[in-house]
């Protein structure tokens, strides 16, 4: 394949035009002895077919599970058929940032709609256009606390996360924060306890999650409260976006931050990105807030439209004074949010208590299992943390059914004692349940 | 154009949600009222207005699927097809990340044979696929600075960038703690030597180096530049945002960078998407691989699984690994063309530039009169003394010839820059089109500079405000 139109005949009047014989002469100012002198040790070119041929046989390498029991940050749901369509029009996916805003005022209205959904459902007064993931919306929420209040201390519930926690320490080191992990209690939810006796004068933010990662939902307002009074800000994350359907927003329980992963929304698991990170806050940070913003403003014959706008928060105008680096966003993947937000409408209620159903009716039967038992009794959305003789072998009979198992918490919670997560989306039937739970009696 | 909201109606629906097939619990029976919300305003539509709704609103957008976009620093290339029908394979999309890696060899093998191919390109030990754009890429590649350092128990806390440099450099640097130190452009755009001597002190950790720059001429000094950072123990970066100049004829490692991040929705032509997904691979010499974030793939005889035992490692810089889809799209790219087009690639993106160049110099001002790479810069300056028209206005008029204006602006060195980047997928008869539309835009602005100022006149919204924009920000609709 190749996509150069130019021929040998074209290239000739070019390089008259230019006034050069050969094309060599083009890299005159590379000096001589670091041109390469031979081809590159890439494999030759292949056809369409070739190609086509090729990657489906890499595809094929991978084994696609009859249903998946992992939840752990990233969620299997249906993706309604629009979703697709809209995101494959090449007018959406071909184009850049929207910069010039009078032919781009398709990207910027459906940011500016993304933007008012997340504000909804978040209860916040702001969104921005998108981060690169759940985690690196949560770090980036941590930095600019940090920076704002000039404070260098985040408390970091252990329930969030583990790689939302690992990136936000990496952010954290980079910029010599101090981090501490709060524990949880015996409920599954953070040890507000504990939470008090670290919160000091020092302390930038409190950060939890909710549905934290062993799926249990958190009571925010008091957290919030307890943030606020040291002075420090409470960034507030979720799990799996869908539980925004029911739960109570994190801003309205006084969250400054809200930020998770919007996967959920639209978007295909595709081992592991591209997602879509949420960031949404409050009046209070609009100005400073990290990503782009559209904002709808007039024309100059007075129609609406709309542009970026509050640009002088961003890198391209402040530079190192700005509140972010971020750049190239998630846009495509934030329209697929954006889409199927539209499509699913009030319906979302439906789709989050259907998960709720099937997680509670999953956790029932399973628990019901000799050995069997919850790790924590608090309220779950679509994830419940078990207790279980052998994770791996049940892990193991699983694969062999062509399931793919759960998330072994012993992997990053050796104070739990072994532990199974496991996830009941719309997508899990009883059927398979009732089998499941069979197959590991 | 209504908004979504604007077009809810009660009761109206796309599209159902399957009845439940276990028991149906009362919500506060199992999650406390006080965790609940109360309503949930989200717009009610059908299906037909939600398609109709987006599919006007991409008739409002422009792509490069609908013409030329001569983009400057973007490289706005085509999006070849077969990789998006690539990246659909059911086989890439519905693996979770978690799954175990037996279950997922073919996604490894591609993540592992892709950071061979970019080392291979880029004449680098090693990649990380990690990063989710070009910026994180500089985020990413200044912590491995950072970690050099603290691993050696050196404080250096500055590092130096070029005033040609794009603004994620700066504040990439700045969200990992280092101060800023500006480095001036010598007469020919390239770095000022001396300067670089005079700033080059103990504490400074390293240079950012854009190469070719944003001027899109290439680094002459490349030798004395790499020699000055190196002799007072500083490491050379390369943003590889201009990469697209350079694979296949040269490599940014032989030319004594430590450190490069490459963009691939710039260089190996995956799609924008209006401002993302993106990937921005970190590629590093054999010193600094220890630092890559983690996790990373290893391969065992036949065999690839995830090894996060690397303790001098950064960390993680995102969950799982990366954009995993986009890379898909970037191996099918690098597969299909192989060495020969690679080669290809550069070579007729610097043909393009230089062409656009000598067809342009009579009508505009050059900012410098050199050979240039991939990109050209010009000045609206000629413009602007002749009759009051300004590079903005330029850019607006040329959306009524059906392009997309180049960069404006930018470097911020040029005044009235006009920053022209075509690519190598354009054909000479694009190039042609365009042209004779900047040189009729010329004839305009000397002509009837009002008609120049008045652009856009066949968009779909005319000029916006953005001072009311940012005085008065709406940025969610309140109203219902």
């Amino acid at each position: 394949m190749d996509y150069v139109p130019n021929t040998l005949q074209d290239q000739q009047q070019m390089m008259k035009a230019i006034g050069i014989e050969a094309l060599e002469a083009l890299f005159v100012d590379i000096p001589e002895k670091y041109r390469l002198k031979k081809l590159l040790e890439i494999p030759p070119p292949m056809s369409e077919q070739e190609i086509w041929e090729h990657m489906t046989r890499i595809a094929a390498r991978n084994v696609t599970p009859r249903s998946t029991l992992l939840g752990a940050g990233v969620y299997h749901h249906y993706i309604p058929a629009v979703v697709h369509h809209i995101i494959a029009r090449s007018e959406f996916y071909t184009a850049y940032t929207p910069y010039q805003a009078e032919i781009s005022q398709g990207i910027l209205q459906a940011i500016y709609e993304y933007q008012t959904m997340i504000t909804r459902l978040t209860g916040t007064q702001v969104a921005n256009a998108s981060m690169y993931d759940g985690a690196t919306a949560m770090a980036e929420a941590a930095v600019l606390s940090a920076k704002t209040l000039g404070k260098n201390r985040l408390l970091l519930a252990r329930s969030i996360h583990p790689e939302y926690r690992a990136v936000v320490k990496t952010y954290a080191w980079a910029n010599g924060y101090d981090c501490v992990e709060i524990p949880c209690a015996a409920s599954g939810q953070i040890d507000s306890g504990a939470l008090k006796d670290q919160l000091d004068d020092r302390t930038a933010a409190v950060l939890v999650q909710s549905p934290n990662f062993f799926g249990i939902v958190e009571d925010v307002k008091p957290l919030a409260d307890l943030a606020h009074g040291r002075g420090a800000l409470l960034v507030a994350g979720f799990t799996d976006a869908t539980s925004l359907g029911i739960l109570k927003p994190a801003g309205e329980a006084g969250a400054d931050f809200v930020v998770g992963e919007g996967q959920s929304f639209g978007n295909p698991m595709n081992y592991g990105g591209p997602y879509l990170g949420i960031l949404a806050s409050t009046d209070a940070f609009l100005r400073k807030i990290p990503g782009r913003l559209a904002g709808a403003t007039v024309d100059r014959e007075g129609c609406r439209g709309y542009v970026l706008t509050l640009q002088t928060r961003e890198q391209h105008i402040r530079r190192e004074k700005a509140t972010s680096n971020i750049c190239s966003n998630e846009a495509l993947c934030m329209l697929a949010a954006a889409v199927y937000l539209a499509s699913l409408g009030k319906n979302l209620k439906k789709l989050a208590t259907l998960n709720v159903w099937k997680a509670n009716y999953f956790r029932a039967k399973l628990a019901a299992l000799p050995g069997w038992k919850p790790l924590f009794p608090g309220p779950v959305y679509n994830e419940f943390a078990l207790a279980c003789p052998d994770v791996k072998s049940a892990n193991s009979r699983l694969e062999s059914a062509g399931y793919t198992g759960g998330y072994d918490l012993s992997r990053e919670y050796p104070e739990l004692g072994g532990g199974i997560l496991l996830c009941a989306t719309e997508m899990l039937r009883k059927e398979d349940m009732d089998n499941i739970a069979a197959l590991l009696k | 154009m209504e908004l979504l909201f604007e077009n809810s109606r009660p009761g109206r629906k796309a599209g159902t949600i399957p009845a439940s097939d276990v028991p149906e619990v009362a919500l506060d029976k199992v999650i406390d009222t006080s965790l609940l919300r109360t309503d949930l305003n989200l717009p009610e539509l059908s299906e037909v207005d939600i398609v109709r709704h987006y599919t006007r609103l991409s008739q409002r957008n422009f792509g490069v699927d609908m013409g030329f976009y001569p983009l400057g620093s973007c490289t706005m290339k085509y999006n070849p097809k077969i990789n998006e029908n690539v990246a659909g394979l059911q086989g890439f999309t519905s693996l979770h990340p978690y799954v175990p890696e037996a279950a997922a060899q073919g996604n490894l093998q591609l993540l592992h044979e892709l950071a061979g191919f970019l080392s291979e390109i880029c004449g680098m030990a090693d990649f990380t696929l990690q990063p989710a754009a070009g910026a994180h890429g500089e985020l990413t590649g200044v912590m491995v600075i950072k970690k050099h350092f603290e691993k050696k128990r050196e404080k250096r806390t500055t590092i130096l960038i070029p005033d040609t440099a794009h603004g994620t450099n700066p504040a990439s640097v700045a969200l990992c703690g280092f101060q800023v130190a500006t480095l001036r452009s010598n007469t020919e755009g390239g770095v000022d030597l001396a300067h670089l001597r005079e700033l080059m002190t103990p504490d400074v950790a390293g240079l950012m180096l854009t190469n070719p720059n944003t001027l899109g001429l290439f680094e002459r000094n490349i030798d004395e530049v790499a020699s000055i950072v190196h002799g007072k123990g500083g490491l050379l970066y390369c943003d590889g945002a201009n990469a697209n100049a350079l694979i296949g004829v040269t490599r940014p490692g032989d030319l004594g960078f430590d450190i490069i991040q490459l963009n691939l929705h710039k260089t190996f032509s995956t799609p924008h998407g209006c401002g993302g997904p993106g990937s921005g691979p970190v590629g590093v010499k054999s010193h600094l691989v220890p630092f890559l974030p983690v996790p990373r793939v290893v391969k065992e005889g036949e065999r690839f699984r995830w090894s996060d035992k690397f303790p001098d490692s950064i960390g993680r810089i995102r969950s799982f690994y990366g954009n995993f889809n986009v890379m898909v799209k970037a191996y099918t790219y690098i597969r299909s063309i192989g060495a020969e087009g690679l080669r290809r690639v550069s070579e007729n993106a610097v043909l393009n530039a230089n062409y656009i160049k000598e067809r342009l110099r009579p009508y505009y001002q050059l900012a410098y009169d050199r050979v240039c790479m991939h990109e050209c810069v010009f000045s609206g300056e000629k413009q602007v003394q002749e009759s009051g028209v300004h590079t903005t206005d330029i850019a607006k008029r040329l959306l009524d010839y059906g392009f997309h204006p180049p960069t404006i602006y930018f470097p911020l060195i040029v005044r009235e820059a006009i920053m022209i980047e075509p690519t190598e997928t354009e054909s000479k008869e694009t190039l042609d089109e365009f042209c004779a539309a900047m040189i009729s835009i010329a004839k305009e602005a000397k002509e009837n500079p009002d008609l120049v100022k008045s652009a856009p006149l066949t968009t779909p919204v005319k000029r916006m405000d953005d001072v009311l924009a940012a005085r008065k920000p709406d940025v969610c609709w309140t109203l219902c």
